[in-house]
């Protein structure tokens, strides 16, 4: 076992209303790659934040290679040694990508800022994540996934003595992941400690060394990797014992879709975007779209939704034709839409999380229909309530709230609506796990006992099977396989996106 | 071709192309309006009669960029006439300390503010509001009447003019190119200018990545004052007076001036150039007001007030514009 290199004692952080933390010890050792595990709300980032100096702690302490260290600012935490990536992307939309990378610590010529290296020095480190874009333009050309990798650049190019990573792989596919994973285990071997936050549990088994599990704020333990089984894991983050665990696992029963169509598209399309996709949804279905990350299943779900104008094909609703030529048309027809990129779009970090939950609903009722405070009252604590949303009260402001907690937040406005037709695209990323198996069986019972038809987006292949009563697979934007019943399962899934028609 | 146009309105530097071309098409009007204009002099009155405001606008620039204000920048500048004309006239202090005066008040005061502004997390709107308020009431206390300057070599400096074969510029315009060019090298070439961009752009963010945010917010209100007060001694060398009402409005017409040159008013967007075209357009329209004669010089005013709108317009599209077209790149880029 490697030097220790980190070391927290009995570290302790209240917020209004909030124990974040308390008394939480964290040992760290050079070259360990050491996960941090937790519900939503649980302390993660906190702790993380306490470490940098965002947050002044309110108790305990920190010593690093034996000296006690006091950083008031992220500045004063890199000074230390210790580089970040906090789980929202903290970059700036009005710099270019280089500058983004460099920024702080910019290689000068003759004491001003020499542009020409941090362009190519940029393209290089970029490239070593084989990310290949134009790093002259500003960041707010990219997607949120390559804005992510930036941040990771930006991380892993300063010499530090410990590495944290706070989700660092929520917005990013299998084939980004894999090769972060890469990067971070040379700078393990490099002697590194390296702290890693995700609630892939996969990629923690893969990853990491040792785990440290928080629940609501407090310590519950530390643990090698190799010793600690999955479903204990699950059982000490949620604090219950593993045979409630195993129950919780077990997937609820599939909803029974009716005969009644509520949705069919026909041969729709988009230019560039989207070929010829045909499908039917009925009403109390769960329908899936399956595939890779970019495969086209965001674009047809915003084709369904009126983000883009359909090209070709038409779309009918109950049997009429409709145009749906924009968002709010799609709204007046009862179909929601939770975006899959909740960490740029959606919160509005000044409302509190009631006011939050109404924003869509106001939306679609017209600005001035007034919901009565009441029932704002009633529908917040019912989202709060079934999605476990973890809040200090209904009026906390959502910027307040934890990364997963901020996106259930989302989901919850969309549920507000009412909608016949509720979209989820990748409902579950950044959730943690026994939420994870909540949202599911949401969607399960929502078909079932309200006869909602919702559509379920996701890159986690036995989350779909569990769910989905029909699977649509894609590839290149086109529709390749239509997969019902029994012959939903991750196999043919595979075999439908490597080619061979199922 | 429509690729190509995309691209220009996307880049950061459309709107300073549209100034310029702005600033040409009414520079090439007043050549076909009137002969006068045809003169290099006339080009070059531009740099001496605005020279004051270029300052104050590139002092303004900064506080913009970090999405914060300056509303005191007129009465400071109004201020700092006053002391230096009591210095020069009712003591014995020499010019040159009585301008080194004027510069450290400058700095203090827009040093006090900033420190105000950033450690409180106040308004910068009101706590300027209130500097300006406290600076045109220190001058009025100072002095209710214009004083003269007489000291024989503030007015020879005053009258003094740099040749430069077509014409000649005045000391005053030469201090504003000064503070124009090392404006423009600091905000591009140096730490401190690239974090206030990313202040701009967004704080937090700015913070996280670990960049100084508290010294470079001081820093930047700092500077803004130092600004006023140069400007000040710029504007002495003109009117040769200190007078309580000098200045006035002139924040007004800086924030103006820099928000026609490209300046987003929410920060993180800015270009020196262009805030120094912004200042022309307007002297353009005055220019041309003069040569017109009849016209009151209000006029300039209400051209400028007419061109705001359009810019701040035409800021809002080209934002929207870039949301299209960059959901419409990482799309693209998914897509590959
Ligand atoms: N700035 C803040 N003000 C008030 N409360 C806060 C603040 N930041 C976090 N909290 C609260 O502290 C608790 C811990 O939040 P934290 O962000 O550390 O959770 P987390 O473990 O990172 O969760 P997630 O997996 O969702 O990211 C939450 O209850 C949250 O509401
Ligand atoms: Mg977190």
């Amino acid at each position: 076992m490697g030097k220790v290199l980190l070391e927290m004692r009995q570290i302790d952080k209240v917020f209004p209303g909030v124990r974040a933390l308390s008394k939480v010890d964290f040992t760290l050792r050079e070259g360990e790659i050491h996960s941090l595990m937790g519900e939503n709300g649980a302390g993660k980032s906190t702790l993380v934040k306490v470490l940098t100096g965002v947050y002044p702690r309110d108790g305990g302490t920190v010593t690093m290679e034996g000296k006690e260290i006091f950083p008031r600012t992220p500045k004063e935490a890199q000074e230390c040694g210790i580089s970040t990536v906090y789980q929202e992307v903290n970059l700036c939309a009005n710099l270019t990508v280089a500058e983004n990378i460099f920024i702080g610590r910019e290689p000068r010529k003759y004491g001003f800022i020499d542009w020409k290296t941090i362009n190519h020095r940029a393209a290089e480190l970029l490239h070593t994540l084989n990310v290949d874009i134009d790093v002259t333009k500003t960041l707010d050309h990219y997607s949120v996934a390559i804005q992510q990798m930036i941040a990771i650049a930006r991380s892993i190019d300063v010499s530090a003595k410990i590495l944290i990573l706070d989700e660092p792989t929520s917005s990013l596919d299998e084939e980004e992941t894999q090769r972060l994973f890469k990067i971070v285990r040379k700078l393990k071997d490099q002697g590194m400690g390296i702290i890693f936050i995700s609630h892939f549990l996969e990629q923690i088994y893969d990853l990491c060394d040792r785990i440290t599990i928080l629940r609501n704020g407090e310590l519950v333990g530390a643990y090698d990797v190799a010793t600690l089984p999955k479903l204990d894991l699950i059982a000490k983050m949620v604090g219950k014992d593993v045979s409630a665990v195993r129950d919780m696992e077990v997937a609820a029963e599939k909803s029974q879709p009716s005969d009644e169509v509520f949705l069919s598209a026909e041969h729709i399309g988009a230019t560039g975007q989207i070929f010829d996709v045909d499908l039917k949804i009925h009403k109390g279905e769960v329908l899936g779209f399956a595939g890779l990350l970019g495969s086209g299943r965001t674009e047809t779900a915003e084709l369904l939704f009126g983000v883009h104008p359909i090209s070709q094909g038409e779309i009918k609703i109950n049997g009429k034709k409709l145009d749906l030529k924009d968002p709010m048309t799609a709204m007046e027809q009862k179909i929601a839409f939770c975006p899959e990129d909740r960490k740029v779009a959606g919160i509005i970090g000044d409302l509190s999380v009631r006011e939050n939950i109404i924003l869509a609903m106001q939306a679609k009722d017209g600005i001035l229909k007034h919901i009565p405070y009441k029932e704002q009252v009633k529908i917040a604590d019912d989202c709060i309530k079934l999605l476990s949303i973890k809040v200090s009260s209904r009026e906390q402001l959502i910027k307040n709230l934890s990364g997963g907690n901020q996106q259930k937040v989302i989901i919850a406005r969309w549920l507000a609506t009412q909608p016949e037709l509720l979209i989820l695209d990748e409902p579950t990323r950044g959730i943690d796990v026994g939420t994870k198996t909540e949202i599911q069986k949401m969607a399960v019972a929502l078909a079932k006992k309200r006869g909602m038809s919702v559509i379920f987006i996701s890159s986690e292949m036995d989350e779909m099977v569990r769910t989905c009563t029909k699977l649509i697979v894609m590839r290149d934007r086109r529709k390749v396989a239509e997969l019902e019943n029994d012959e939903i399962s991750s196999e043919n899934v595979m075999k439908a996106i490597a080619g061979g028609a199922a | 071709m429509k690729h190509y146009l995309n691209q220009l309105v996307a880049s950061q530097y459309f709107s300073f192309v549209v100034t310029v071309l702005l600033f040409v098409i009414l520079y090439a009007a007043g050549i076909m309006t009137y002969k006068g204009f045809m003169r290099p002099q006339v080009f070059l009155n531009l740099f001496i009669d605005n020279a004051a405001l270029i300052i104050v606008t590139v002092g303004i620039t900064f506080t913009l960029l970090i999405g914060g204000i300056d509303l005191s920048v007129g009465a400071v500048l109004a201020l700092c006439c006053m002391v230096l004309a009591y210095l020069l006239e009712f003591t014995t202090v020499p010019v040159g300390l009585a301008i080194l005066i004027i510069l450290l008040m400058g700095i203090g005061f827009g040093a006090l503010q900033g420190y105000i502004i950033t450690k409180f997390d106040l308004q910068p709107f009101i706590i300027t509001l209130a500097g300006m308020f406290f600076c045109r009431g220190l001058t009025a206390v100072i002095s209710r009447d214009t004083i003269s300057i007489t000291n024989p070599f503030y007015v020879e400096l005053a009258s003094t003019r740099i040749q430069l074969g077509v014409g000649f510029i005045s000391v005053g315009a030469v201090i504003a190119l000064l503070t124009l060019l090392i404006a423009a090298i600091v905000l591009g070439y140096t730490k401190f200018g690239r974090t206030v961009f990313a202040i701009g752009g967004n704080e937090s963010s700015a913070s996280l990545m670990g960049l100084p945010v508290f010294r470079t917010k001081v820093m930047v209100y700092t500077i803004s004052g130092f600004c006023s007060a140069l400007a000040g001694v710029a504007y002495s060398l003109i009117m040769l007076t200190g007078y309580n009402l000098h200045g006035l409005g002139m924040e007004m017409d800086a924030i103006a001036s820099s928000v026609i040159g490209g300046t987003l008013l929410t920060g993180g967007v800015g270009f020196i150039p262009g805030t120094l075209f912004g200042v022309l357009i307007q002297g353009v329209i005055l220019t041309f007001i003069t040569f017109q004669g009849t016209l009151s010089a209000w006029w300039t005013k209400i051209v400028v007030g007419a061109l705001l709108c359009v810019f701040i317009v035409m800021q809002a599209f080209i934002t929207e514009h870039k949301s299209k077209l960059s959901s419409k790149s990482s799309m693209e880029s998914a897509s590959k």
